[in-house]
């Protein structure tokens, strides 16, 4: 059973087609990244497969189940590329805020999670008086403590430093290599998306690629999408990092 | 007179629990309508009480019962403006908008088209907190139960929803369902603070001790707390100084409500301009 399956999706906005004929499945511990031009619809996918926009046309199972009817919302583990609502003035604490919906509140767990992100020592500052940055680690934080078997991550680097984004990069790898969860990872950090993915989606509106690495980098079409410099740069990282897969 | 007097009165006994309840209520209320930029949302239901209140006495209802029987329809007009709120193409501010004019409209036209209850609905205009009924109070009394249950068991939910909408669905919460009670208590909170505070002053009990708590805030909790606590003092100080001073009640109670934001404000600044 996969873990997501999205058959023939199509979103449309005000008229216009943002999503058309989506198509494919992502097994258990498979860490995939989704890659795409902006506005290629990156986001508006993950949206429709977490049941946040619905699609005019097709379906999104997860686990098996019609995401209308979805209701294991503690397997899943979402950070979105930027918090739509967010006030600045909300006065809940980075230990409140990645602690919030946990049935059981264990501060062992907690304090571990948080060091694993370096923000130990901000856990009793308010959220929206941090960084960017320092908000994004502490919606890394809330995204790992449930330890959930599918992790979604919109863009979850764009305001890290380097150190931070290794860190980041390491502890989603070793989820998805110890614990057998399933990653999906949208990005245009290109550099990096090679080394730690297996799968690739190449968004256009449509469906342009989807398939592993290994037939990403042999195929001829893609190298006329990116270009082949582009193209050898993130088949290079897979080389270097994935071999050992 | 002595100052302990003025707590020897029934009436003013009774104001002053009912008072302190329906604030505490739409403080409680009222600090997650800020955060999420529904600040105005009290200004727009009290317009919509006021229309409420002229339908309500125009089918010959009791005085006695107007809080109640304005309610359905201002339970009516908030559900209103959170369904209008869902169209991409109408922001909150716009949606109160339209919901406060058609509610004052319709008030001001049954008002002209009956010709005889001018006087009572203008009174509701400014609110008395003071003739507060025991049919009130006890309303006050189920609210504060009510919004005290909802709040400690949609806890989490309301702080998810409030943190961010789409984040908390991803969740599991049902935030439809968490937007449909809150915009029905604040209905609720609302008409009930008309006898607090009167229509044009009924956004003042939402807005300002969620405000005021937010200068302080150190946690979502505390903040919640300090709300209620600024929102009961300042109904405890308006309602004595008002009856010694002989002035409006509900204008006095929103004028401690501001000397709170403005007290803390300044000091969260001094000790701010210090540490730096």
């Amino acid at each position: 059973m996969p873990v997501i399956r999205v058959e023939d999706l199509t979103y449309r906005y005000n008229g216009a087609e943002v999503l058309s004929g989506i198509h494919f499945t992502v097994e258990r511990g498979v860490y995939l990244a989704i890659v795409g031009p902006n506005g290629s619809g990156k986001t508006t996918l993950v949206k429709n497969i977490l049941g946040i926009l619905k699609p005019q046309q097709g379906r999104v199972d997860l686990f098996g189940t019609r995401i209308e009817d979805f209701n294991q919302w503690e397997k899943i583990g979402y950070l979105p590329q930027r918090l739509s609502g967010l006030n600045t003035h909300f006065p809940g604490t980075v230990t409140e805020v990645v602690q919030m919906g946990l049935p059981k509140k264990d501060p062992g767990l907690l304090s571990r999670t948080l060091d694993a992100m370096a923000i130990g020592h901000l856990a009793r500052r308010l959220i929206g008086e941090l960084s960017y940055g320092e908000q994004q680690r502490a919606m890394l934080a809330r995204a790992l403590i449930r330890r959930p078997q599918l992790l979604i991550f919109d863009e979850p680097t764009t305001a890290l430093d380097p150190e931070t984004r290794g860190i980041f990069y390491g502890l989603t790898q070793e989820l998805s290599r110890k614990e057998g969860a399933t990653v999906v990872l949208v990005t245009h950090d290109s550099g990096v998306v090679g080394q730690y993915a297996q799968h690739l989606l190449y968004l256009d509106k449509k469906l342009i690629f989807s398939g592993t690495f290994r037939d990403f980098c042999a195929s001829v079409d893609m190298e006329g999408f990116f270009g082949p410099a582009s193209q050898h740069i993130i088949c290079h990282q897979h080389d270097l990092k994935g071999s050992g897969r | 007179m002595d100052l302990l007097d003025v707590f020897t009165y029934g009436f003013v006994q009774r104001a002053m629990l009912a008072g302190s309840l329906i604030a505490a209520v739409s403080a409680l209320l009222g600090l997650f309508l800020v955060l999420r930029r529904f600040s105005l949302i009290g200004d727009g239901l009290a317009h919509t009480t006021f229309g409420s209140v002229a339908v309500v006495l125009l089918v010959g209802i009791s005085p006695f019962y107007v809080t109640l029987a304005a309610l359905p329809l201002v339970m009516i007009s908030s559900l209103a403006i959170y369904r209008l709120t869902q169209s991409r193409k109408i922001h909150a501010d716009a949606a109160i908008g339209i919901v406060s004019s058609l509610g004052i409209a319709a008030g001001i036209i049954l008002s002209s088209l009956s010709g005889g209850f001018n006087v009572d609905l203008f009174s509701y205009l400014f609110g008395n907190i003071l003739t507060v009924n025991q049919t009130e109070l006890l309303l006050s009394v189920i609210v504060f139960a009510l919004v005290a249950a909802a709040v400690v068991y949609c806890y989490e939910d309301l702080f998810a929803v409030t943190f961010d909408q789409e984040l908390a669905r991803t969740m599991g919460v049902q935030t439809g369902r968490i937007n449909f009670v809150l915009f029905l208590l604040t209905a609720v909170s609302a008409v009930l603070a008309m006898k607090v505070a009167g229509i044009m002053l009924v956004s003042a009990l939402l807005i300002l001790p969620a405000l005021t708590a937010l200068q302080l805030s150190v946690s979502f909790r505390k903040t919640m707390m300090s709300a209620v606590g600024f929102a009961v003092g300042a109904v405890l100080l308006g309602i004595v100084f008002a009856f010694v001073l002989n002035l409006p009640a509900g204008a006095m109670i929103v004028l401690f409500n501001i000397v709170f934001l403005l007290l803390v404000a300044g000091v969260r600044k001094f000790c701010a301009g210090r540490k730096a």
